[in-house]
């Protein structure tokens, strides 16, 4: 096994589907997005975790894909998959009753919380962008074991003090609600940025600084980020990706560069 | 006494059914979207329906596009590798040309929706919305005390359509419905309707529904017109007949960032089309090739047949 490092730049989705990739290690079961989470999980099926089971919303366990998915609900996830349920049994009994270990979740805005905004930018009534709204990430968020997030950006204005709307609440939210309330989930564990890799290690507490990406430091993630934000004890440099792991995104998992660009 | 015969077409099923002012759902979650029937409603010129739909693809923002619609209820909006749904953008973001309701929840909501409506039901309990800003949003997305002494939970009403409109594999003339592979929500939603249209590949015989009766996620009680309409889910697909057509899907983004190209395009491919039939001479016989899959057939399951037994 190569362990030569790639010099993919760390904004890349290259390098960012191999860092999400390596965060499967151990996980049994795991509800997988389109674009770059459909990546990162074919990864580390190839690598780190052979074994992971992926569950779609559209109601499909258990997919082997011949080919690369294009979305959520494509024919290539049905065919040789165990089991395609309707969706009252995926959300309800599959998701609800917490048979999920991972969901891979995508924000336009995420707080110091892990709650997540993809519904508007702008006022409620009259949106300066309306974006796609809940999905299924209202119920992922609080029923999968845990949730990581990967963000395309990061700047003030897509890791805000105040969220523009919350659509996915962190179980802080739920628990100001009403602690009774609290989400079996631990909510957000980890945050993947172009700049550094973020964790939030207790179910009530508040995002931190856990890896920065090579030729980043502290302060730069800071400065990006639109709170006070802490940090970990022990940061470290996010590894690289290997050589090998690029080859196989680029190679063998999207040919068609579908998601890579 | 024979099974009524609920085979019609597509034209008659909208004009007796559907209604200026009504809610109709169309359902079909990435697979069996039901396009020809959407394309039929807009044809007939239709206005004023509360559009209920989990995600409002590209169907939406053509339906929306075309004036069909004066409010949308659904969960997502926006369409996988399309991306924005553009019309349905205009008119939120700027009331362009004309202002949008929208009746929104989460997947799960829309779900427990059609549940509650299918059975019957006041109401239906989910643990998704604590702390979340959409009941704010939503004031019928509503927070009940559990009659059992466990947390409050939150519940959704029923959605109860006029009207749902399904697309297929294949259904028999009496109307037993049998789809495979992804099936959504599309048993619930039809339950819960008042009126149910089914558009099919292939309208089979009665034995071929029969020989496998667990793939009938509709049996005929539920289905109130059916109608053999080959190739009506696309640009979606439909399992085991044909394939998404992603590049029909990337090739709306830019149609759909222009209004006037959006119009144009309904102009083209629906106005001026009479029928499905019609529609997939023009898409072409090569492009409709394209789509094709390869065989992967399931292995027969073998339902069995009591032979007579002897009395002790």
């Amino acid at each position: 096994m190569s362990t030569t490092f790639s010099d993919v730049a760390p904004s890349s989705t290259e390098f960012l589907a191999a860092v999400a990739a390596r965060q499967l290690v151990g996980k049994r079961r795991v509800f997988a997005g389109v674009g770059l989470p459909t990546l990162a999980v074919d990864l580390a099926r190839r690598t780190v975790n052979p074994d992971v089971e992926l569950v779609y919303e559209s109601g499909i366990c258990g997919a082997q894909p011949e080919g690369l998915a294009e979305g959520i609900a494509d024919s290539v996830l049905v065919s040789g998959a165990a089991a395609v349920l309707s969706m009252p049994a995926l959300f309800g009994y599959v998701l609800q009753r917490g048979h999920v270990d991972v969901g891979f979740l995508g924000a336009a805005q995420i707080d110091r919380w892990g709650s997540l905004n993809t519904s508007f930018i702008g006022d409620w009534d009259r949106p300066t962008v309306r974006l796609p709204g809940a999905g299924g990430a209202a119920e992922i968020m609080p029923n999968a074991g845990e949730c990581i997030v990967v963000l395309r950006r990061h700047d003030p204005g897509a890791l805000p003090a105040e969220l523009d709307f919350c659509t996915s609440p962190s179980p802080v939210r739920a628990h100001q609600e009403d602690p009774r309330m609290v989400p079996p989930g631990h909510g957000v564990s980890t945050v993947i940025t172009p700049m550094t890799v973020l964790r939030r290690p207790e179910k009530l507490g508040e995002l931190e600084i856990s890896e920065v990406h090579p030729g980043l430091t502290v302060d730069d993630v800071r400065a990006a980020t639109g709170w006070e934000i802490a940090v970990a004890d022990d940061v470290r440099e996010t590894a690289r990706p290997t050589v090998e792991e690029v080859r196989l995104l680029r190679e063998e998992i999207d040919t068609v560069r579908l998601y890579l660009r | 006494m024979a099974a009524p015969d609920k085979v019609t077409d597509l034209t008659s099923a909208v004009a007796t059914h559907v209604r200026d002012g009504m809610t109709v759902a169309l359902e079909g979650f990435g697979h069996l979207i039901p396009f020809a029937a959407g394309h039929e409603i807009i044809r007939q010129g239709r206005r004023d329906l509360t559009f209920c739909r989990m995600t409002p693809d590209l169907l939406a923002d053509q339906m929306i596009a075309a004036g069909c619609v004066s409010k949308l209820v659904a969960s997502f909006f926006a369409s996988g590798s399309a991306g924005s749904l553009r019309e349905v953008r205009r008119r939120v973001e700027s009331a362009d040309p004309a202002p949008l309701e929208v009746e929104e929840y989460s997947h799960y909501g829309m779900v427990c929706r059609y549940q509650a409506g299918a059975a019957g039901l006041p109401f239906f309990p989910l643990r998704s919305y604590a702390g979340s800003d959409l009941p704010k949003l939503n004031p019928l997305i509503r927070k009940v005390s559990d009659p059992y002494g466990g947390p409050d939970i939150y519940v959704v009403p029923p959605l109860r359509p006029d009207v749902t409109i399904l697309h297929a594999q294949r259904a028999d003339r009496s109307g037993n419905v049998q789809m495979w592979g992804i099936v959504g929500a599309q048993q619930e939603a039809a339950y819960a309707a008042e009126t149910v249209i089914v558009t099919v590949e292939e309208i089979v015989e009665e034995d071929v529904v029969r020989s496998d009766p667990n793939r009938t996620v509709l049996p005929a009680h539920a289905v109130t017109a059916v109608i053999e309409c080959p190739g009506g889910a696309h640009p979606s697909y439909t399992q085991g007949h044909y394939d998404r057509d992603n590049a029909f899907y990337r090739e709306w983004t830019p149609i759909s960032r222009d209004r006037e190209a959006v119009l144009d395009w309904l102009e083209e491919w629906v106005h001026r089309v009479p029928d499905r039939a019609a529609y997939l001479d023009k898409l072409g016989a090569e492009r409709w090739a394209g789509l094709g899959v390869a065989p992967r057939p399931s292995q027969p399951v073998d339902f069995g047949r009591r032979v007579a037994q002897e009395a002790s």
